[in-house]
Parts: structure tokens; sequence; C-alpha cells
């Protein structure tokens, strides 16, 4: 079994409020000086793919669309967590570009490693959170799609997918190939690398691919015609009223409040 | 006249509540854009029977039907297919979809099969100069993003309660149900099994939502908020962490992962108030925060603040009010 984890690299989405700036120039958030990980949900998928390598022996490539000067950190703690090698599609531009137009390269470079039966993304990307892309690898790549997985299960020696729903779970028979969105669970929080890990990660094979080395599918681009015309940080200014007192005040105070907004 | 095709679904027996958002989100630009609201109803069962009424009393005449046996909850694929052949025989200029489970890989897929321009996650939606203006959250709910969408077709999803749904505006309406070529062998996916983890009362719709996050330190914790729901009649949401680690169902979550929810009362215990968090409650009437904190940023979104350790209000807080009730 073949899987390919996609990583996006982000700028850390929980640093503090202070440290959030746009630039008005890209449109996008700033991105010098601040620290970058991998996006949330990618390390969980990279976990449930490990997850697989360890059951079954699963062979596991990372791939990244980003500048290959910017992405080494993620593609060392990838190798280092369990990923056997790592493709990266050295685009500058990425971090500016639509999912949509990311999803057709990221598709062009799954053509080009050959077999692959699992392709795994995060649910969303921390910053744009556009959940666009694992959908359109499947129908770029014409395979079976299911978003929002926590786990990958057996059920009467059948492999089904666990989906998160509104009111609950649903278990998913798909077809492989399948592209699939992972969303984190207990089951899959990402695993740390140890040293040795750390070190035997540097030897893992890191192939680098120009986006002219990418045959991109002909088709209209869902994100030719949509133009980002602003973003706009709102200003928030504190109406908090803070109740005072002992606990028994307190209490008090808000039964009184909720009575008042007739809530209670 | 060319249209907006609204895609709704009536999964528990009654048109859904983000149907009629879609709704909402229709009304708000067609006047503009000059165009007319078609409504498409997919799925099967007794919920299609009266649907189309419903669609009917908030303004939308037009309502086609498609009831396939193949088309129950979660069948993305089938629904996928469905609603292919309906848009290439309507041509509809707009097509609005929730982003909900399923209608957020339906609008994604549909857009690529159909060439069309598509905007996800959308938290509102306007029109200027013939074009439709999509607004979503981004950055985790810091930062606010504009779209203008100059292409047509376009699909657009709609996050859900992210609308309120529109005042009731009846008008004489027509059904026409139509069929669609469905075979169970080329669904590439199935759903084997339902697993449902509702409680009572559903978190999304909700009129007091009692969220609890980290600062709950355990299952026990969400017992006592469980018990506060309860008394106020409203449901139990969390934040990322309780959810992650099994505490509590991944469903309960709200945030910009997890559920947005709009209730009169939000009441986030032990919660810090990251902005992935506020991104999901900012809607909510009047957010109360509980927190020993005081420099938490919750308090900078709610408008009553208690700082304290949760243990000395919430037992107290739900002995009170079941004294009062005489209980
Ligand atoms: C891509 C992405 C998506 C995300 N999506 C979501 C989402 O959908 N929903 C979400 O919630 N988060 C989400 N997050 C996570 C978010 O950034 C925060 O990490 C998370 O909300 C923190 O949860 P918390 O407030 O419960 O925990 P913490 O930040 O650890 O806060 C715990 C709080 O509890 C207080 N506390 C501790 N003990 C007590 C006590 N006894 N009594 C009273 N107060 C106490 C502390 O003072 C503290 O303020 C997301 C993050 C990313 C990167
Ligand atoms: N530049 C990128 N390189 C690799 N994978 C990406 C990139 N951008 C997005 N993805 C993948 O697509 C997922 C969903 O992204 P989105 O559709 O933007 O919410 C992410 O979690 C990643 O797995």
């Amino acid at each position: 079994m073949n899987v390919v984890v996609c990583l996006k690299q982000v700028v850390d989405p929980e640093l503090p409020a202070k440290d959030f700036a746009m630039d008005p120039g890209t449109q996008r958030q700033v991105r010098e000086g601040r620290p970058l990980v991998i996006s949330t949900y990618d390390e969980n998928a990279l976990e449930v793919a490990l997850q697989l390598k360890d059951a079954s022996g699963a062979g596991v490539k990372v791939l990244t669309l980003g500048a290959q000067a910017a992405v080494g950190d993620a593609i060392r703690l990838a190798l280092a967590m369990g990923a056997d090698e790592a493709v990266v599609v050295d685009d500058a531009l990425a971090p500016e570009r639509a999912g949509a137009e990311k999803a057709r390269m990221l598709a062009a470079a799954i053509r080009r490693m050959g077999s692959v039966d699992l392709i795994l993304t995060g649910c969303e990307s921390a910053d744009w959170v556009e959940r666009v892309v694992a959908p359109l690898l499947a129908e770029d790549l014409g395979v079976a799609c299911v978003t929002f997985v926590s786990r990958i299960e057996s059920r009467d020696g059948a492999p089904v997918v666990r989906r998160m729903v509104e009111d609950g779970h649903h278990l998913v028979e798909v077809r492989l190939p399948a592209v699939l969105s992972i969303t984190s669970d207990e089951s899959n929080r990402p695993r740390l690398p140890k040293v040795k890990d750390i070190m035997a990660a540097k030897r893992k094979p890191v192939q680098t691919w120009a986006p002219a080395d990418l045959v991109l599918t002909a088709t209209s681009d869902p994100a030719s015609g949509v133009e980002v015309r602003q973003v706009v940080v709102p200003e928030r200014t504190s109406r908090c009223e803070f109740l005072t007192g002992e606990p028994p005040e307190l209490v008090e105070a808000l039964v009184q409040r909720l009575r008042d907004q007739k809530l209670l | 006249m060319p249209d907006i095709l609204v895609v709704a679904t009536a999964p528990l027996g009654t048109l859904s509540r983000s149907s009629l958002e879609l709704v909402a989100g229709a009304h708000a630009i067609r006047g503009p854009l000059g165009l007319g609201v078609t409504g498409l109803l997919l799925g099967t069962g007794p919920g299609l029977a009266t649907a189309p009424q419903a669609l009917h009393e908030h303004g939308v005449a037009r309502v086609l039907r498609v009831d396939h046996p193949l088309l129950t909850v979660g069948e993305s694929d089938a629904y996928l297919r469905a609603l292919e052949q309906v848009a290439r025989r309507e041509n509809p200029e707009i097509i609005l979809v929730s982003a909900d489970t399923m209608g957020r890989d339906l609008a994604v897929r549909l857009a690529w099969r159909l060439g069309a321009a598509l905007v996800t996650e959308c938290s509102d939606l306007a029109s200027a100069d013939g074009a439709v203006v999509a607004s979503r959250q981004v950055y985790g709910g810091r930062a606010v993003a504009t779209l203008a969408v100059t292409r047509r077709p376009a699909v657009l999803s709609l996050k859900p309660r992210s609308l309120d749904a529109p005042a009731p505006d009846p008008v004489a309406g027509s059904v026409e149900d139509l069929s669609v070529e469905l075979q169970q062998g080329e669904l590439s996916s199935r759903v084997r099994e339902v697993l449902r983890e509702q409680s009572d009362v559903g978190l999304e719709d909700a009129q007091v939502v009692i969220g609890g996050g980290r600062g709950m330190g355990g299952p026990e914790g969400f017992a006592q908020l469980g018990e506060l729901a309860s008394v106020l009649g409203g449901a139990v949401g969390a934040s990322r962490p309780p959810a992650d680690s099994g505490w509590v169902p991944l469903t309960w979550q709200v945030g910009q992962t997890g559920k947005t929810i709009r209730p009169a009362l939000y009441m986030a215990v032990g919660i810090s108030g990251a902005t992935q968090h506020v991104a999901g409650v900012s809607g909510s009437r009047l957010i109360v925060a509980i927190n020993r904190d005081a420099e938490a940023p919750i308090f900078s979104v709610a408008h009553l603040g208690i700082v304290a350790d949760y243990k000395e209000i919430v037992p107290a807080l739900v002995a009170k009010i079941r004294e009062m009730r005489g209980q």
C-alpha cells in the first residue's frame, strides 16, 4: 500500500494576536519573522499514515508545495516522525495561491509519483480554511473521496473509514484509490520523534520538482473568476462586565442577569 | 429568468434549518443580480413530501424534487451525481449549497465538474456591480476575507448557522418531480453504519449552550456542565482539547473546525478564548465566561465575566436554579 500525505506549511496558527499582521500587497498574512509549522491537521493525517505503516508496512511519502528554501523544517519533522521520503514542489508563490490552483499542481505531482492507493490531507488548512484541496484532488485524479475522517478501521475484514458528521459518525466503505481528509481525535495525536529518528531522517530521500515538471489537467480552474477584494481584521473592543464578590454573590449576580435577560 | 439554485435537504423529515439559511442567502443577492430562485430538494422519504411547502412559505415558488432511494443520509457520491444531472439540465447561474458535512464536498466536486467558479465556507453573501460578494473567516477567525465572484456559473457553500433563517414570506408555488440516473454500482463510497452521538438538544440549534474547555480537567468536569445545561434546557459544547482528548464526543466541538453556534446564551467555562474557538461562538447573544485567569482572552469577547474556579460556581449555580424552581 502506497500512501501520500499532503503537508502544508503555515505561520503558526496559535501565535498571539500581536504577532498577526496582514500584508496589503499579497492580501495574505505576513510570514517574515514568524515561526512556520506544518498545518495542524496535516500532522494528524501523517499520523494516520504512519499507523498504517506500523500495522501493515505501508510506504509513506509526504508531498508539499512551497518554496524549497522555506519548507526544510516541515520536511525534516515529517521524515523524523517516520515518513519514508519526501517530494517538494518548489513553488515560491504557493502561499498566495488559491486552494484550487494548488490542488491541480498537487494532483499532477501525485500522478507523477506512479501508483498510489491512499492520499491523505488535513481536513482544512489552518490559515485559509477552504476545505477544497481533498475533494478537488479526488476529482482531478478521478478517485473516491471522504472528508473529515478520524480513523481507518476494519469491519468484517473490510476497511472502513470513520467520518465525522453533525450528529455522530458514519462508517464508510470506500473504493481505493481514495483521497481522505483527516480531522483530529484521540487516536491520531501526532507522535513526537526521538533523537535517533531525527538523525535517521537526514539520510532519507528528498526530491525536488519544479512546477514546470508537472503536467496539469486541462480544466477550468474553480478559482478563476474569484478575486480577493479585501481582508479585514475586525477591531475587538472589550465590553466585558466583571461580576465581583465571593462565589455565593457571584452566583446570585449571575442568576439575576440571566433572569433580566429572560434566560431563566 | 436565469436562476439561483438552492440545494435543499430534509434529512430529519422536515426542511433543514441549513436549507433555510441558503434561502436567506439567495434572497440577499437575487434582487440586485436580477435572478430568480429555484429550490432543489434532494433525498428520499417523508421529508420530501412536506419540504416544498416550507420552501414556498419562505418565498421560493419553484421547487424541483428528486426523490431517489439511493439518496439516503451521508451518501455523498449519490448526491453528487444527482445534483450534477440536475445542474446540467437547469443551467443555473449560481448554485448555493450548505457547507455541512455532506454539502461541503458536494459544492467543491460539483464546481469542478461544471467548470464553475467556487467559493467555500461563506459566512455572508452580498452583491456589487453584478458580482456575488462572499465573506469568509480566515486565519482562525482573526480576519474576514471578501471575495468577488465575477464568473458564472458559480457554486458557493454557506457555513451553517452563519445566517439567520429568513422571515416567512408565503408565495404560491409549484413542485416538479425530476428523475435522475443512479446506480449503486457506480458509487465509490457507501455508508456502512450510522453511529449517532446526539444529546437530547442539538448543539447547533440549542438556545443555551454551556461550553467546556481544557480547564474542566477531564470528563468529570463535563458531567457538572451537563447538569447545568439540563437545568437551563440547553446543550453542552466543547473547545478542541476536550474533544481531541476523548473527554467528550468529537461532535461537541465548537469553533473553526467544529460547529458554529448562535444561541441566546453561551457560557464558556475553562476556555481561554483562542480565536479559533471564538470564531464559532461570536454570534451568540449573551456570552458569559467563567475562567480563573483574569487575563484570559475570552474576557475580551464575553459580555459578562466571572474570574473564579468553575468548581466554586457551576455546582452552586445548578443548586440555586433548582432551589428557585422548588426542585
Ligand atoms: C486549525 C485549527 C483549528 C482549530 N479549531 C478549533 C475549534 O474548532 N474549536 C476550538 O475550541 N479550538 C480550536 N482550535 C484550538 C485553539 O487554537 C485553542 O488551542 C483551543 O481553543 C484551546 O482550548 P481551551 O481554551 O479549552 O484550552 P486552553 O487554552 O488550555 O485554556 C484553558 C483555560 O481554562 C482555564 N482554567 C483552568 N482551570 C480552570 C478552573 N478550574 N476553573 C476555571 N478556569 C480554569 C485557564 O485559565 C485557561 O484559560 C483550533 C486550532 C487550529 C490551529
Ligand atoms: N501547499 C500545499 N502543499 C501540500 N499540501 C497542501 C498545500 N495546501 C493545502 N494542502 C493540503 O490540503 C489540505 C486542505 O487545505 P484547504 O483546502 O486549503 O483547506 C491541507 O490540510 C493540506 O493537506
